[in-house]
């Protein structure tokens, strides 16, 4: 968040110079480290309790490299079928015309609100052993990627739809006028308008794929080796009493997370300057 | 292409009026096509599985259905969801506030830091979340010996469960407000203050109503993420049936035990508590002219 907003740069009048102003600054800053700060630091210390070589070995233990690098292949593969996916239902929801349009697109909320066990749970019945329909997902990799999909759907939609909202069509109808067929109009001119947003989107997906743990409780079979991913592993370890094994692959799977987010961010911003 | 140009009637082969027509042919299947791929897609993932459960929810009959959700377990578990929820919904709601004027109307050092350690929340794993506060409260956590001492339990009871709610949704407010507390600017606050308004009563009257849209939308996120929270609540609580079970783990411990018409049951509860959070998130979004439309 940049100083870029309104008035940022103005003499403040409204709180600088009154009393009960520190006081308010002093409990948010004692609510944050109540809430976040010393947890975070409490994880930390955990992760770190035998050293650096406790904390490395701890991370490279086979079984958790095993759950790390699954999380990371199969959130990767959620993270291209959304951009895919999460492009072409953008540019249905605000290029195409047809009866029940506005309905899906509130539904696209929905995986934000639903309960992530729910999503599980819904999945499951469709797909489950007991679906209707004679596939049966549970207890595989295929499983855990469709519940990813599900709870990662919105991000890719909603942070290309404004941007396809906003986009001038006169760049589209000049191009197709010039003889451009509609493939040529969409590679050339509405992908690399579109690209920082669907890479921003991927960003968050990706993120929350690397973490997700509610939506695949009832479809993994969490098998050591086959299916077991980061946050089954750390759950594992807190049940087995490892805290220190738990504590150190959660500090390896939130600087994955928070390298993930900078990284396409960055990627975002290179994009976007390159795109017009 | 080249059997059609020759009838073409131009000098040069093409005929801009057929051509143009060829592609919008072309466009037309394109669109289609398309529309129907999001479609299936969407239906696949959410629509499809979430007619399923409704329809399995009352397949035995709605009696069935209603007496599987009103066990005393199931009954206690809703109303731990709820009473969780108002506990760390209005607490969230106070400090969204609080911390958006900070992170927007002043210049406090670190600002950026501070902005990126409330989105923290949504990059971390709930069980990770659960584990950070078991680390800190629970027995041999860092206040553990201190709280024993005073005999207080935190984890595996209803504190440690609040605690962990308010770490999963904390982010929502803030969000919501920065960019619309950006978006109308200090002037009118600044005028109430050259007028001789208080701090509190420029608050009260110029800054609150300005935002108002911006936190009921940050209001309605931070509930449907309170009620929805599994992960964290599930590291901390232990799950004890009619203790510590809120309705997320009802739901998984029904499933677990086969007792498939309470899991889908309670999951409805929770899928309808959702579609009325959509449905608030539309009518708000229509009522605050879009504002920052951004999920979690």
């Amino acid at each position: 968040m940049s100083a870029r907003g309104m008035g940022a740069d103005r003499p403040r009048i409204t709180f600088g110079r009154r009393a009960g102003a520190p006081i308010g600054v002093g409990v948010a800053v004692l609510y944050m480290s109540l809430i976040v700060l010393i947890p975070l630091a409490a994880l930390t210390g955990g992760a770190f309790e035998g050293g650096w070589s406790g904390f490395w070995d701890a991370i490279t233990n086979h079984q958790a490299l095993s759950a790390v690098w699954l999380t990371i292949k199969l959130s990767a593969i959620v993270m291209l079928i959304n951009a895919v996916m999460g492009t072409v239902i953008a540019w249905v929801l605000v290029r195409d015309r047809f009866p029940g349009r506005g309905i899906v697109n509130s539904l696209i909320d929905l995986p934000f609100a639903l309960p992530t066990i729910v999503a599980g749970l819904t999945l499951l019945a469709l797909y489950g052993p007991r679906g209707p329909i004679g596939i049966n997902v549970a207890f595989t990799q295929a499983g855990i990627v469709l519940a990813l999909l599900l709870v990662t759907m919105p991000f890719v939609v909603r942070s290309v739809q404004p941007v396809l909202l906003e986009m001038d069509r006169d760049m589209e109808q000049a191009a197709a006028s010039l003889g451009a067929g509609p493939l040529t109009v969409f590679t050339r001119v509405i992908f690399p308008n579109l690209l920082p947003a669907i890479i921003g989107g991927c960003g968050l997906a990706f993120s929350r794929a690397l973490g997700e743990f509610g939506s695949l409780v009832l479809i993994t079979g969490n098998i050591p080796f086959q299916d077991q991913v980061a946050s089954f592993y750390i759950y594992s370890q807190i049940e087995s009493d490892n805290r220190t094994g738990a504590a150190a692959v959660s500090v390896l799977l939130l600087v994955l997370s928070l390298s993930a987010l900078l990284a396409l961010s960055a990627l975002e911003r290179f994009t976007s300057r390159h795109a017009r | 292409m080249h059997a059609e140009a020759s009838q073409a009637p131009h000098a040069d082969g093409i005929d801009p009026v057929a051509s143009a027509r060829r592609r919008e042919r072309r466009g037309a299947g394109v669109r289609i096509g398309l529309r129907v791929l999001a479609l299936a897609y969407v239906a696949a993932l959410l629509l499809g599985p979430l007619a399923l459960v409704f329809y399995n929810t009352f397949a035995s009959g709605a009696g069935e259905a209603w007496a599987a959700v009103t066990t005393p377990a199931a009954l206690h578990a809703l109303y731990l969801t709820i009473l969780i929820a108002l506990i760390a919904v209005p607490l969230n709601a106070v400090f969204g506030v609080a911390a958006a004027l900070i992170l927007v109307r002043r210049r406090v050092p670190g600002r950026p830091l501070i902005a990126a350690l409330i989105d923290l929340p949504l990059a971390l794993s709930p069980v990770v979340v659960g584990l950070a506060i078991v680390l800190v409260w629970g027995r041999n956590g860092w206040f553990g010996p201190a709280l024993g001492e005073l005999d207080i339990q935190v984890v595996f009871a209803l504190p440690s469960m609040v605690l962990a709610t308010i770490f999963i949704s904390l982010p929502f407010v803030v969000r919501e407000v920065v960019p619309v507390l950006r978006e109308v600017g200090s002037d009118q606050e600044e005028a109430a203050s050259t007028l001789g308004a208080g701090a509190m009563q420029t608050f009260w009257r110029i800054t609150l109503p300005a935002i108002r849209w911006g936190i009921i939308y940050g209001v309605v996120l931070t509930t449907a993420r309170a009620l929805g929270e599994y992960g964290a609540v599930r590291v901390v609580s232990g799950g004890i049936a009619e203790r510590t079970e809120t309705l997320t783990l009802h739901v998984e411990e029904r499933f677990q035990g086969f007792d498939y018409v309470a899991a889908y049951g309670s999951s409805m509860v929770l899928a309808v508590l959702a579609l009325l959070v959509v449905l608030l998130m539309n009518l708000l979004n229509r009522k605050g002219g879009g504002g920052g439309h951004h999920g979690p």
